[in-house]
């Protein structure tokens, strides 16, 4: 049967499975909105803004493990979409965006609303199409979905232009996709494995160290599995949250910048370290001729590049993190003996991590008086469902949700690790809500970021999603006023906002309810009225204005530098 | 260190500008690099000569390797290979000098492929260092011009790069 490229694509996404779409119109994706106006088995759900629809595209990726969806028309509706690509590509999100193009004839001339969105989205991209034939439209598809979920996950964008939409072409999705210069290694050596599981059991002071690949590869259960059978603390980095049960005794919590005493003093100390989809971040290392100076490290990866980048590596093993998990449980489970004396000779290294944990734990002094942001956490967490989803912004409320809010389970924190966008964490929200409909979906977010897409309020109201927005109010540009004051002797420049908002009147405003407190004692019934609420909700909280993310590596210091009290 | 890497790709739209998006988004530097297709339809060779230390080029190599167009990356640096490149020279030749560019170019076995009462134009090929090397002499009669292809670079024996 013959049909437009337009109705082509959407066959080539029922294919896929795509049930939700984040698009927003324009003059070269007419033809396409024209298809999809009677297209059911598509729920498209238009943003306000293109960086949204992209950020809602990718918080559906990471709540769902499914590819995420965006459409944006040519031009500035393209250009739009980059902060939200580049803020995928960094954290390895699923994603394909199809981006209108002008006619193939008109491509290079300066057209109206032409822009060369190849080109510019070529270094944050894992890989990019343009269709310039109605024929490859299935074809092109299939690859980039495949390229987008397989392997390290990443956004795909396919250029569409407008005649390619219009042209009139058969569709025959294909089976299977064969690229002879993608084949990803997934299957971790077996020889590389049964080395680590030696060098492991050779360790005294052994620490796992977990990244975001953990949680895209789903490997949560196997490691749980290892880290428990063998009794190797874990920490996880900011995008590894979720992993890993934050409430097992083995947890450190995470390491880093504004990391846990206890997880960098472990990371010094250790005597090996085995990386599992994580990629040794300038955050997490700090200094790096100081990091980890006593540690031999497994760095266990299914993306070579990131092996031996930063740091130095005693046995690389690529591979998908799961499969090479659940094989080093198997070897483990062959070396019983050895597994047993191993883990009692672990008592003096649990015992020194439990001095840390005890002389130093994350902590925050309470007020009677001013609401402390971690105290709204901790609430947070305690009045939330088991399985609720967080998204955060990027800054300090960022960091006192991941030290405090206490992640158990995978995919139930939805952050900016990699780029740290701001206005990612409402937008991303508004995503995993259009996925789980009847899950709790907070997003946790500073006065700073929110407003940078406050105006998806109007897409939450509109299509019922009831995501329950926290604003965490310093009036503040928090984290660089927190830098300001540490190293630049409290001149704040630019970083206060000045200009009050009232946000219950905003939320009024965009047909939604608000609720404020600005005392300690109003937080928790603040919280419980704003999850009794059916529809989107922001619940503003008036906080200790100059209070600081601690503890803190200083950029440049070695992680056992942590400046504890400031 | 020199390294010379040659890369096999997709013949796509675009599999240039991904190759030197990646060395100069990561601040790699391409000294030399050359393009053309291959026998094999559909597939092109890239040769590019770089520098770095040993983990600037793995790093090189894994980068290239995860370009979803590049099929292979193959490291010539430890000598494995024959390489070559070709110069277009013109030099200035009046007087002595014109006898002079004569004895040079039978040295290095180039040829002479343009002539004029003021100048020659001269083919030389050979390893990077034989260019260098002419280049250096003829300099002090009078470069006007010179253009160099970079080398391209092929392995030793029997295999070809896909066995």
């Amino acid at each position: 049967m013959k049909m437009n490229g337009a109705r082509i694509m959407l066959e080539c996404l029922k294919k896929e499975g795509v049930d939700t779409v984040f698009g927003y119109p324009g003059g070269t994706v007419i033809n396409l909105y024209d298809e999809l106006f009677n297209f059911k088995e598509i729920h498209h759900i238009l943003p306000r803004h293109e960086q949204a629809g992209t950020h809602a595209a990718d918080g559906y990726a990471r709540a769902t493990g499914r590819v995420g969806v965006a459409i944006a028309t040519s031009g500035p509706g393209a250009t739009n979409t980059v902060t939200g690509i580049a803020t995928a590509y960094m954290d390895s999100i699923p994603m394909v965006i199809i981006t209108g193009q002008v006619p193939t004839a008109l491509i290079g001339n300066d057209a109206f609303q032409e822009v060369d969105i190849i080109g510019i989205t070529r270094p944050c991209t894992k890989h990019s199409f343009l269709i310039r034939d109605v024929k490859d439209i299935a074809l092109t598809m299939k690859k980039a979905f495949y390229i987008a979920r397989s392997g390290r996950p990443g956004p795909v964008l396919v250029d569409f232009p407008k005649d390619v939409q219009m042209a009139q072409g058969e569709f025959h999705y294909p089976e299977t996709v064969e690229i002879r210069g993608y084949k990803p290694n997934l299957s971790g050596h077996p020889r590389q494995v049964e080395k680590a599981v030696t060098m492991m059991l050779d360790s005294q002071r052994p620490v796992l160290y977990v990244g975001g690949g953990a949680v895209l590869g789903g490997a949560a259960e196997p490691l749980t599995a290892l880290a428990r059978k063998l009794t190797i603390p874990v920490t996880t980095t900011l995008m590894g949250l979720g992993s890993f049960p934050e409430s097992d005794d083995l947890s450190l919590g995470m390491l880093g910048m504004h990391g846990s005493y206890c997880a960098n003093m472990a990371m010094t100390n250790s005597d090996l370290i085995i990386a599992v989809g994580a990629r040794f971040d300038d955050r997490v290392t700090g200094k790096l001729s100081t990091f980890a100076p006593h540690a031999k490290i497994i760095h266990i990866d299914v993306d070579p590049t990131s092996i031996k980048k930063n740091v130095r590596v005693d046995l690389p093993i690529v591979g998908d993190v799961k499969d090479v998990l659940t094989k080093m449980i198997k070897q483990a489970d062959k070396s019983k003996e050895k597994l047993a004396g191993f883990t009692t000779a672990l008592a003096p290294w649990h015992l020194d991590i439990s001095g840390w944990k005890e002389k130093h734990p994350i902590g925050y002094k309470q007020s009677s008086t001013i609401i402390k942001p971690q105290f709204v956490i901790q609430k947070l967490r305690e009045l939330s469902d088991e399985d609720a989803i967080i998204s955060t912004d990027v800054g300090q409320h960022q960091m006192w949700t991941a030290q405090f809010f206490k992640f158990n389970k995978p995919r139930t924190l939805l952050t900016s690790g990699g780029l740290g966008t701001m206005g990612y964490g409402l937008p991303a929200a508004m995503g995993a809500q259009a996925a789980f409909p009847n899950r709790q979906v907070i997003s946790i977010c500073g006065d700073g970021g929110v407003q940078m897409n406050i105006q998806e309020m109007a897409t939450l109201v509109q299509n019922k999603l009831p995501v329950k927005i926290v604003i965490l109010n310093n009036n503040f540009l928090g984290m660089v006023r927190q830098w300001q004051e540490l190293f630049f002797d409290k001149r704040y420049s630019s970083t206060c906002m000045e200009l009050p908002i009232d946000y219950i009147k905003l939320a009024d405003a965009y047909g939604a309810k608000g609720f404020l407190a600005t005392k300690p004692g109003e937080v928790e019934s603040v919280i419980k009225k704003g999850f009794k609420e059916k529809g989107p909700v922001i619940m503003e909280f008036k906080i200790a204005r100059e209070e600081k993310v601690l503890p803190m590596v200083p950029a440049g210091a070695s992680l056992n530098e942590m400046v504890l009290n400031a | 260190m020199q390294h010379t890497i040659s890369v096999i790709v997709e013949n796509d739209f675009g599999v240039l500008s991904r190759v030197a998006t990646l060395f100069s988004g990561r601040g790699f530097n391409i000294e030399s690099l050359s393009v053309a297709p291959t026998n094999e339809e559909g597939l092109s060779r890239m040769t590019i000569v770089t520098r770095g230390d040993a983990q600037i080029l793995e790093q090189i190599n894994k980068q290239l390797n995860k370009l979803i167009d590049v099929l292979k990356v193959l490291d010539f640096t430890d000598g494995s290979a024959i390489e070559r490149e070709l110069a277009l020279i013109k030099v200035a030749a009046e007087d002595d000098g014109r006898a002079e560019v004569l004895r040079i170019v039978d040295i290095f076995r180039a040829k002479i492929i343009d002539v004029t009462p003021k100048s020659y134009t001269i083919e030389a090929t050979g390893n990077p260092l034989k260019i260098d090397g002419i280049l250096e002499l003829l300099r002090p009669l009078g470069l006007k011009e010179v253009v160099r292809t970079g080398s391209v670079a092929i392995g030793r024996g029997a295999k070809g790069w896909n066995g």
